[in-house]
């Protein structure tokens, strides 16, 4: 086993430092009994109680789960149908153009692509609020879809596609019996990546938002303006926990996938020797 | 049960003027841009015929069996399958199945679900489903894998499957795309067999794409020899072993002598060629071929003898040389001799007796020599 140096301990600690230390405090700090946001008094979950108090809290959080979970959705089923269209129709003219306007909304500031939406839709008259905050995430989170199952698609052997074909299964059966289960972990995690930059987007969503749709996100920038209390510190504290949780789940349902699968080839090997 | 000989001994549909092509390849001819995968090809294949296409890789031999499967369309030219036009009509309403080279089992279901799912798609009521599956397993020696995903198969178990998925939905012609690639050479030799006897037991007609010039011989009725697209000889594999119409085919298959010249006399059966290292060769040949022209004699390496003293009718169809390399093979000897003016000609003779010291050695003076019928005289 190599050896941890000094120099190797330091950097990891400040790498890790950097990463956690500022999440560290606030979830300590949202245990804390004082009203008082930097000085510990003692444990105390009642901040976390007097948040089911908090109606506009409350409120906010069930738009963005409602946005999240709508927009994660959709941009899912556009962005798997982009990645298809890239990877499989390889010959149709403009594709290096298509391919890089998919991929576009990855690298632009956020402001860009919040204030475009936002002319767009004054432009077209649509009334801002819940769905105009849905379809912008929609049109974000579809890119990264995309790349997660593209990226999936190119592994993918097509001959098992002609081969339903081959036994009578017309393209859209072969389609959803075939190609969607086997490309399915990767749809999936595409969703929870949707889902979770769905959750925590602020700049797009103050961008495209409009009267009665404030999201979470939104919601604690207002309220932090006035000063932090510790009742943001445990709301904070919830929403870490979902999106971890998320992330969490998604890489424990490729890594069994995966290991499930070694294991079957293993004794599959075993059983011929 | 009837051995296989006794039935394929008299099989010779493409003898009979009166019968029918099943599959016609009329002029079809398949381009990729610039590429031209297949070129002008006219092809017939007889109802239940064990059909070969052979040829080096990129020779248009998987576009063309692709093309019949209905995943290419032609460019230009017909396919006719049992009197019906194929042209327009999709891989999936076409009565033929194919068994692809990476198998191309469905890795998210069971060896059953593999084996039901063409049936599935035709309607078929469950209970037959069930039934035909474990027939296909039992046809395969599968019973005991129905459950396991493919990924918990060894290569010659999915290769299995796939041939079950393949001869579930009972298919006019089965089309198998490089079927044995994957396997060992036991295993490969051994399913050879398998494979002819499943086709005689069923009465298929089946079309195998190989590369494998061994393969195409042990089970096919008839090869066909592909190069650049076009069809080089169809025939049966004796045929193409003792009778290749070109010096492409005799070099393609098999070990063989090609000596060139040019005609000195061609008359009752026999031609004379004089060859460019001056061996006088005398063929029976009904070619028409005029004095003067130039020719190539393809003799195989286990029809030459090789000798130490020189045989009764030389200097005619006879060389001397010297013994060059020696392989053996246990089962046979190859010479390579090398005759006066530098070529090396290969003769192969059968260890027919038990013997540690062969008589031929090393860097001896030998004839090698060669029967009136032990050869080809090709045009070149």
């Amino acid at each position: 086993m190599a050896k941890w140096s000094r120099f190797n301990i330091v950097s990891v600690i400040l790498g890790f430092g950097f990463l956690y230390l500022p999440i560290v405090l606030l979830v300590i700090f949202s245990f804390n009994e004082s009203k008082l946001v930097t000085v510990w008094a003692g444990f105390s979950t009642r901040w976390y109680a007097q948040l089911w108090h908090n109606q506009s809290l409350l409120d906010a959080a069930w738009v963005t789960i409602r946005v999240a979970l709508l927009s994660a959705t959709c941009a899912t089923v556009l962005g798997t149908l982009a990645a298809l269209a890239l990877v499989r129709y390889t010959r149709f003219r403009g594709r290096v153009l298509f391919s890089g306007m998919v991929y576009a909304p990855l690298v632009m500031p956020e402001v860009i692509t919040g204030l475009s939406l936002l002319l767009l839709f004054v432009a077209v008259g649509l009334d801002r609020g819940f769905w105009t905050i849905t379809l912008a995430h929609i049109t974000f989170t579809m890119c990264f879809v995309a790349v997660v199952v593209q990226s999936r698609l190119l592994s993918f052997d097509q001959s098992i596609e002609e081969a339903a074909l081959d036994l009578g299964a017309t393209p859209v059966r072969t389609f959803f019996a075939i190609t969607l289960p086997v490309i399915a972990p990767a749809v999936f995690s595409g969703w929870v990546l949707a889902f979770t930059l769905s959750l925590d987007d602020l700049v797009i969503s103050s961008f495209t938002t409009g009267p009665g749709a404030t999201t979470l996100p939104m919601k604690i920038y207002s309220q932090v303006r006035l000063g932090v209390t510790p009742e943001i510190n445990a709301i904070c504290t919830i929403l870490i926990g979902v999106v971890a949780f998320g992330v969490l789940v998604a890489s424990i349902v490729t890594k069994r996938r995966e290991l499930q699968r070694e294991r079957d080839e293993r004794a599959a090997f075993a059983a011929i020797g | 049960m009837k051995s296989l000989g006794s039935i394929r001994r008299s099989f010779a549909p493409w003898a009979d003027p009166a019968s029918k092509p099943f599959i016609s390849f009329k002029n079809v001819t398949k381009k990729f841009g610039d590429f031209t995968a297949v070129d002008e090809l006219s092809l017939n294949i007889y109802t239940r015929e064990f059909f070969a296409l052979l040829g080096a890789s990129g020779c248009g031999k998987s576009t063309l069996l692709r093309m019949l499967a209905g995943f290419e369309q032609p460019t230009s030219g017909e396919i006719i399958l049992d009197g019906q036009n194929l042209a327009g009509i999709p891989p999936y309403r076409r009565p033929v199945n194919m068994m692809f080279q990476s198998y191309a089992l469905f890795p998210h279901m069971t060896v059953e679900s593999n084996i039901a799912f063409g049936l599935k798609q035709d309607g078929m009521p469950k209970a037959d489903i069930a039934e035909r599956v474990a027939q296909m397993l039992k046809l395969v020696k599968l019973e005991k894998f129905a459950k396991r995903k493919p990924h918990q198969l060894s290569g010659g178990q999915r290769q299995r499957v796939a041939l079950a998925r393949s001869l579930a939905k009972r298919p006019k012609v089965l089309l198998l795309d490089e079927p044995l690639g994957a396997l060992d050479k036991k295993l490969r030799e051994e399913t050879q067999f398998e494979l002819m006897d499943l086709q005689q037991q069923l009465g298929l007609t089946f079309v195998i794409v190989t590369h494998d010039q061994e393969e195409a011989m042990t089970m096919a009725d008839r090869i066909a020899v592909m190069s650049y697209g076009k069809v080089i000889q169809v025939a049966t594999p004796a045929e193409i072993y003792e009778a290749p119409n070109s010096r492409f085919v005799a070099d393609f298959i098999g070990d063989v002598n090609i000596f060139d010249g040019t005609v000195a006399t061609a008359e009752d059966g026999r031609v004379r060629v004089e060859t460019a290292g001056g061996v006088p060769i005398r063929m029976a040949s009904s070619q028409k071929l005029s004095t003067g022209a130039r020719a190539a004699v393809a003799i195989r390496p286990e029809k030459i003898r090789v000798t130490r003293q020189a045989p009764q009718h030389a200097p005619l169809n006879a060389a001397e040389g010297e013994i060059w390399d020696i392989g053996y093979l246990g089962d046979m000897t190859v010479f390579h001799i090398r005759l006066k003016d530098g070529k090396v000609v290969k003769a192969s003779s059968l260890n027919a007796v038990r013997a540690v010291e062969d008589p031929l050695g090393y860097d001896q003076q030998v004839w090698v020599s060669f029967g009136e019928d032990a050869g080809v005289v090709l045009k070149d």
